[in-house]
């Protein structure tokens, strides 16, 4: 009796065994937003593997294949134009997701370089106006350069008021030209 | 196949309208006056067969009609007449207090001998009597300088009538720098580019222009000498290059530049050399000009919170603010004797041309337009010359002293800016 016992105990044991190729999972069905979501190979806790079902959102890429982060619609960093106020050359809070956002990419990517190219509305002089486009491209640097950017990797220039995004004669369209566009220089 | 056919007549149409373009020319026309004129009978010269029209007398009647300054009695009907045989006392009961005859005749060689007097109509006595030989081509010329010296001895001011005037021309997405008469006459394009050109500035000997070119996708000072159109690159630093001005002495110019970060007020040679920082700080300090004799700049600066016009010694030292009235002073300009300045003053949200006695702050608003910019005084000292926008349309306009007499330079489906009154 103790003789089938043991075998069928040493059956169990070995069976056991010859199955550690193959972990045991739990699926993780609370999507993958917690930073603690893991891939296939990642180390679990406590014993146990998770996987993930991925990021929310829809990680667009490009049809050829690239995952050129500054082609997601979804990021900050597709936001190009920062927008600002008549005479004014602060850069209000509203934009400081997309400072981060390029800030972040400019870290990330030491040899990538931007043009900050100053606008400024029609009204006054002109002159005025290209020094006025100037200051707004460099706020737009100097808030850059907090975040960490180096000097090396932006230039900030102006157009004044001679390259309007809006040719028209109303508020909007002042509004619309009252604006430094992030312009990255391998796009 | 069909792609080909369409485009032959669009190209026919390119080259129909270029030419066309090439001897475009602005429409002047004046309103108001002086408030007190001088009356001056122009009696028709004896004119030679085959000269060139219109006549000088016409041309030259237009200069002095156009001053604002003169109230030209008419002539029509009057028979060419020289000045020994003019019967001044019917014209001086007319109200006359000047007389001008003249003649030309015809020389060998399509040239003409030109000769005129202007006569002190009350004292009965000759104030100028000149006679040129010239050719078809300094026509317009001579009848400018017959209007000069007519104005110079009846108003006792130099005329500006053979004076030249440059300004930007925007079509679409052209732009042209010209340079004509200072009736808008014999236009010449003397830079053209795909990318906006502004600031332009002549010498003070008229040889040359400085101006600011936006051809290497950011602003860029040239000088360019007009008489064979060869240019160099004057200030081409890190950042922007703009608001040159030549210095009275036709060697130096102040710029501004951007490569120490803020927009600041440099002087630079003429050759790019010998840089020298005139301003200092973070702010926006623009628009450099000179006083006449050379040792002060005024500028535009938003050092105060708000763009005011300040003046600094050229030899460097603390700024003297200009300005206290209003939010928005711009764009000075220094009339030759020194003693006005000029600028564009912004109220009720109105950008309009104001004229500020430098001895004693007065101040006075020259137009009542809502969009001027870009002033500068004509030679003389007598009037303004500035940019404006009506109907839509960008146009010159020039301004006496005064306020009372306006004129307007334009050209339909051009757009005109950026204008500076040169020798």
């Amino acid at each position: 009796m103790n003789k089938i016992l043991g075998v069928v105990l040493l059956a169990l044991t070995l069976s056991a065994c010859g199955t550690k190729g193959t972990p045991a999972t739990v699926e993780d069905r609370t999507g993958g937003a917690t930073p603690t979501q893991t891939t296939g190979d990642g180390k679990p806790a406590g014993g146990a593997e998770t996987t993930g079902l991925g990021a929310t959102g829809v990680a667009g890429s490009s049809l050829d294949g690239s995952s050129d982060p500054r082609k997601n619609p979804a990021s900050a960093l597709s936001k190009r134009s920062i927008f600002f106020d008549y005479d004014s050359f602060v850069v209000k809070d509203e934009y400081r997701p997309v400072l981060e956002a390029h800030a972040g990419y400019l870290l990330s990517k030491r040899d990538a370089h931007v043009i900050l190219q100053g606008n400024a509305d029609e009204r006054g002089s002109r002159e005025y106006n290209l020094a006025l486009g100037q200051k707004r491209a460099e706020a737009v640097r100097k808030a850059l350069k907090v975040l960490g950017v180096s000097d090396a990797q932006m230039e900030a220039v102006s157009f004044g008021e001679e390259k309007p995004r809006n040719e028209a004669d109303s508020e909007e369209a002042y509004a619309e030209n009252r604006r430094v566009d992030i312009v990255y220089t391998d796009e | 196949m069909l792609r080909a056919v369409f485009l032959l007549p669009l190209l026919c149409l390119a080259l129909l309208s270029a030419p066309f373009a090439a001897h475009a020319v602005m429409e002047i026309q004046v309103v108001g006056g002086a408030a007190n004129k001088i009356a001056l009978a122009m009696l028709p010269f004896q004119v030679a067969p085959g000269q060139p029209a219109p006549g000088l007398a016409q041309i030259a009647g237009d200069d002095l009609k156009r001053s604002g300054q003169f109230n030209l009695i008419d002539t029509n009907g009057a028979p060419p007449t020289d000045l020994e045989q003019a019967n001044v006392s019917v014209w001086r009961s007319k109200g006359a207090e000047a007389l001008v005859a003249g003649q030309v005749t015809a020389l060998p060689g399509g040239r003409f001998e030109v000769k005129f007097r202007l006569l002190d109509a009350i004292k009965q006595t000759q104030l100028a009597g000149f006679s040129y030989t010239i050719s078809a081509a300094q026509w317009r010329a001579t009848a400018h300088q017959i209007a000069d010296i007519i104005y110079e001895k009846l108003t006792g001011a130099p005329g500006v009538f053979s004076s030249r005037i440059a300004y930007v021309q925007k079509q679409g997405k052209r732009y042209e720098l010209k340079v004509a008469d200072a009736d808008g006459q014999n236009p010449r394009t003397v830079v053209r580019s795909g990318e906006p050109l502004i600031s332009p500035m002549f010498s003070p000997d008229g040889a040359s222009l400085v101006y600011v070119s936006f051809e290497d996708k950011k602003p860029v000072i040239y000088v360019q000498s007009l008489r064979d159109g060869g240019r160099r690159k004057t200030a081409a630093f890190k950042g922007s290059n703009s608001a040159p001005a030549w210095a009275p002495d036709g060697k130096r110019l102040a710029v501004v530049l951007t490569r120490d970060e803020a927009s600041q007020i440099y002087l630079l040679n003429v050759d790019g050399s010998g840089l020298a920082r005139l301003t200092h700080g973070g702010n926006i300090d623009t628009e450099p000009v000179f006083s006449p004799d050379g040792q002060t700049v005024y500028f535009t600066s938003d050092r105060g919170g708000s763009p005011q016009i300040y003046r600094v010694a050229v030899s460097g030292g603390e700024p003297k603010r200009l300005t206290f009235s209003g939010s928005y002073n711009v764009s000075p300009t220094i009339s030759p004797d020194g003693r006005y300045l000029a600028y564009i003053g912004r109220e009720n949200g109105r950008f309009r041309v104001v004229l500020h006695e430098l001895a004693n702050g007065q101040t006075r608003v020259l137009t009542d337009s809502a969009r001027d910019e870009s002033p500068s005084f004509a030679p003389n000292g007598q009037s303004v010359l500035y940019a404006t926008v009506q109907g839509g349309q960008g146009v010159l306009g020039a301004v006496s002293l005064d306020g009372k007499t306006r004129a307007r330079l334009s050209e339909s489906g051009v757009d005109a800016r950026e204008p500076d009154w040169g020798p």
